[in-house]
């Protein structure tokens, strides 16, 4: 029954690119001491987290300054709400965002309501887009600190109009904080924003890195509690090999965005035109032109989706669920809710750099086996 | 509020159990039954209206009576 391995969840967390093993091996030697201090140690330290800031800008199209390292993009996530909360607290204490954010920015928004805030959320359509209207009236409203929009779904792969929603929020003068962690170092970024975070394990980085990008001028305001370094933004000392490995494969990974986008499109493009050919009662979900180049969702009526997530561990394939079953929480994906469509028996493939054709093949020709078996198991055919 | 022809009680059964149930029950009523299904798992309120969506057949709307929540479809074909 062994069968060899293919990795098909990249958007959770992508296989190390060969240039970030090679930096991070480098950066334990070289860069292991803090860089805050004034001995010879620390300064190479200093240089090398120069050397990564100015890289990762340079991606990002900003200033070096604007940049900070975080310990993951969970909480670059937290403090880009909490802290653009904060920064405009006389203006107001509402916080419009997307029903399809990431939860850590859910989860900020929780601790903000608790804490006597408001949030306003923007419903999307049935293929995951915003509803630009509703976006528009809620940051019009009288009171709104910081609006927050995913650059793209992490679970359907949707794009968002971001740029629209950016024009809407300039209108009324209300920053906008973009979490990007699906499409820095894979799209080009979205023009606009003034708050933006990402992670670097979905590029091909290390875990445990997470950026976070404030335009000059934002009115942000640390929600931590002080700390000088990363320009007072995140509290605690960076994991320099890390960091330095993440900037190393970001610039990588960036170099070869675009090529790799096009491949991937078309593998994408593949996968979704066979499942709906060749798998009776699935629903594929998300916009299928406007959307990610390496992520697609589909659902299968009537299959167990922790069922089908081990069926296909078995035969060698790691994809990720919105399933209700899946998640600890026992509830459903909250961006599939949002959206209106069938959340049991879901399936998310995420491709990368090392997925290949024939990979995807293989997928292709076992899954309508596999899905079929479920279903006999559970007499569900002909349903 | 509608008043269903019959209930079906999924109460206690995980996704995809309570659209298995209405998928199996729905082909045995006349066409223009209501039947209401009874399930607490919160993934029913996303996935019986999309089944509906999905097979042609009418989704009525949701109540939350003192039964919990509970999911309204009629037979249309
Ligand atoms: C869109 C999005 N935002 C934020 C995160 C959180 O990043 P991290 O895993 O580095 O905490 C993820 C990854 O799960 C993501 O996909």
């Amino acid at each position: 029954m062994s069968a060899s391995p293919v990795y098909l969840d990249a958007a959770t967390a992508a296989p190390m690119h060969p240039v970030a093993r090679q930096a991070l091996l480098a950066a334990l030697d070289d860069g292991w001491a803090d860089p805050g201090k004034l001995y010879t140690q620390a300064r190479r330290a200093r240089q090398l987290l120069d050397a990564a800031r100015e890289a990762t800008a340079l991606t990002l199209g900003v200033r070096a300054d604007e940049v900070s390292f975080t310990p993951s993009g969970t909480t670059a996530a937290h403090g880009a709400v909490l802290g653009g909360l904060k920064g405009r607290r006389r203006v107001g204490s509402t916080l419009v965002h997307s029903a399809i954010e990431h939860s850590a920015v859910l989860h900020a928004a929780e601790r903000h309501v608790g804490a006597g805030g408001t949030a306003t959320v923007v419903p999307v359509d049935r293929l995951g887009r915003l509803d630009l209207t509703a976006w528009s009236t809620a940051v019009r409203a009288p009171g709104v600190a910081l609006a927050a929009l995913i650059t793209a779904s992490h679970e359907v792969g949707t794009v968002q109009p971001v740029a629209a929603a950016a024009a809407a929020c300039a209108d009324v003068g209300v920053p906008l904080y973009v979490d990007a962690a699906q499409s820095v170092g894979r799209v080009p970024l979205p023009a606009g924003w003034s708050v933006l975070t990402a992670s670097a394990h979905k590029w091909g980085g290390p875990p445990g890195v997470g950026v976070l990008a404030v335009r000059k001028g934002v009115r942000w305001e640390s929600p931590w509690p002080a700390d000088e370094r990363e320009g007072g933004r995140t509290p605690g000392v960076v994991n320099l090999p890390a960091v330095v490995a993440a900037a190393a494969s970001l610039r990588a990974a960036a170099a070869d965005a675009a090529a790799e986008a096009t491949r991937l499109t078309a593998l994408v493009d593949r996968v979704r035109e066979r499942v709906a050919a060749e798998v009776p009662d699935v629903e594929v979900v998300g916009d299928p032109v406007l959307r990610l180049p390496h992520l697609v969702t589909f659902s299968c009526l009537y299959v167990d989706g922790e069922a089908l997530l081990h069926a296909l561990d078995r035969r060698g394939f790691a994809v990720s669920s919105g399933s209700s079953c899946t998640s600890s929480t026992l509830r459903p994906s909250h961006v599939l809710e949002a959206m209106g469509v069938l959340s049991h028996g879901n399936v998310r493939v995420s491709l990368h750099r090392e997925t290949t054709e024939a990979d995807v093949e293989r997928f292709l020709t076992e899954l309508p086996g596999i899905v079929a078996g479920l279903r006999a198991e559970a007499g569900v055919v002909g349903l | 509020m509608t008043v269903p022809d019959e209930v079906i009680d999924c109460r206690g059964q995980r996704c995809p159990l309570p659209v298995i149930a209405a998928a199996r029950r729905m082909p045995e009523v006349p066409v223009g039954t209501v039947v209401r299904v009874l399930a607490d798992d919160p993934a029913a309120a996303v996935d019986i209206p999309a089944w509906c969506r999905m097979r042609g057949q009418e989704f009525l709307g949701s109540v939350n009576g003192p039964d919990g929540p509970a999911y309204d479809v009629r037979r249309t074909h």
